[in-house]
């Protein structure tokens, strides 16, 4: 189908983009790769006033190195981040995650920070980022502001960024612990049915700290907590096997036309168990 | 409207396009490259794919005013002259199709694998077509194909003309 008739802003700055969002109003959007938002303006899910394009602005572009931290650009695509040395040095779980996104020609246009600030429950980004203790970003009218990961998901495609601010950039605490992202989907393409990522610091064969996101366990991507206190001191595979268990503690798994809520809690502890024991080499 | 200028297969073509235009339809109705096709219209199956500055795109799931000061490429662009690129070749002497309707987005995206991995193992391929749907040959020729692209280019550009 042909989405709605809007305008088109082609934003070169943050404060540019910010005034067009304004003067939109509340039926304005931001675009960047579009791989989300395109296929719900074909179905006529949305109909914007004004589509405000944010894929262009240099500051939203590229990885960099702050010294304990990596910055990522908002607008830089899944391609650019998981094929980035910095990326996959000290935050190898977001290339682990980003490389099962769809397909190469979605990965091609789609952002990582577009997929974050979507914010689909199915999404594979999220996870990682919260098991990665990630801090966005935001820009709006009053300034910039910086959220924790566990303040930036708020629900079912709602998070931190309101409807007059931007997602600039997103920053990740380097981490050279084992990763791993597993996911479960049944064809090809499909988005996950569960996901889990995981890193874990493991040291003389025995993992002291663990931090695991679940992807599709509830309205936003949540950590797995019980599971993560549980995996202190193990050891071996029946020690992870055990503290998985505790995967579905906690969420709140969906039925829909994809999986029951019982089987998603099933696919979580045997995946958190998978995940954790790629990531951790036990 | 809004002024474009994209140049499509080595000619730059300048249009006024509705921002909601998609770049397919741009492609298809405004300056007739028609090679590219329609598919799912859901960026599902990859039919429309081309290569936006030298990437693996679905060309309906991009604006056209996006592609605006970019280089596109299409399958009518592949080929230099009567000489087929090598994976138009391969296609055709592995027989990579049977309706045809998918070919012009799979050897697109297998442009693109191989411009990032010249020798693709069989796994390789099929995880980089996976944004490509075929409903009719269970995707053996393909991979077939893509392997044998990959023969012909490494073993010079000669080789895989016509």
């Amino acid at each position: 189908m042909i989405p709605v008739e809007f305008d088109y802003v082609k934003a070169t700055s943050i404060d540019q983009a910010l005034a067009a969002l304004k003067s939109g109003g509340e039926d304005s959007k931001i675009i960047s790769g579009g791989q989300s938002l395109l296929p719900v303006l074909r179905l006529r899910m949305a109909e914007p006033s004004v589509l405000v394009d944010c894929g262009g602005i240099d500051e939203m572009l590229g990885v960099r190195d702050d010294g304990d931290s990596i910055t990522i650009g908002a607008a830089t695509t899944h391609h650019g981040v998981m094929s980035n040395s910095l990326v996959q040095k000290h935050a190898l779980l977001l290339a682990q995650a980003t490389a099962t996104v769809a397909d190469p020609a979605i990965r091609h246009r789609g952002t990582t920070g577009g997929a974050l600030a979507h914010a689909d429950p199915a999404s594979d980004i999220p996870a990682a980022a919260l098991a990665l203790d990630t801090s966005f970003v935001i820009a709006g009218p009053g300034g910039r502001r910086t959220v924790a990961a566990k303040d930036f998901f708020l629900d079912y495609f709602t998070t931190a960024v309101g409807p007059d601010e931007i997602l600039v950039s997103f920053s990740i605490p380097k981490c050279d612990w084992g990763s791993s992202y597993s996911k479960f989907n049944r064809t090809a393409q499909a988005w996950a049915i569960v996901g889990v990522a995981a890193v874990v610091n493991v040291q003389g064969g025995v993992i002291k700290e663990a931090r695991i996101g679940l992807t599709n366990m509830a309205p936003t991507a949540v950590r797995a907590s019980t599971v993560e206190a549980a995996l202190v001191g193990a050891s071996s595979p029946a020690d992870i096997t055990a503290a998985a268990m505790h995967a579905a503690d906690g969420t709140r798994a969906t039925s829909d036309l994809h999986a029951q809520a019982d089987y998603r809690e099933h696919l979580a502890r045997v995946i958190t168990a998978r995940a954790v024991r790629a990531a951790s080499g036990i | 409207m809004a002024h474009i200028s994209v140049k499509v297969d080595g000619t730059s073509y300048q249009g006024e396009v509705e921002p909601r235009k998609l770049l397919v339809h741009w492609l298809r109705e405004d300056i007739g490259r028609v090679g590219t096709v329609v598919g799912c219209d859901t960026s599902n199956c990859g039919a429309c794919t081309v290569l936006l500055n030298g990437r693996s795109v679905k060309s309906c799931s991009v604006l056209a005013v996006q592609a605006d000061g970019c280089e596109v490429t299409t399958i009518q662009g592949l080929a230099d002259g009567n000489d087929w690129h090598p994976v138009q070749t391969a296609f055709k002497e592995c027989h990579g199709l049977q309706c045809g309707y998918c070919t012009p987005g799979m050897v697109m995206a297998a442009v693109d694998l191989l411009s990032e991995n010249p020798t693709p193992s069989e796994s390789e391929i099929r995880e980089g077509l996976e944004g490509n749907l075929c409903r009719c040959t269970g995707y053996h020729n393909i991979v077939k194909s893509v392997s044998y692209a990959a023969d012909l280019m490494s073993a010079g550009p000669a080789k895989g003309a016509k």
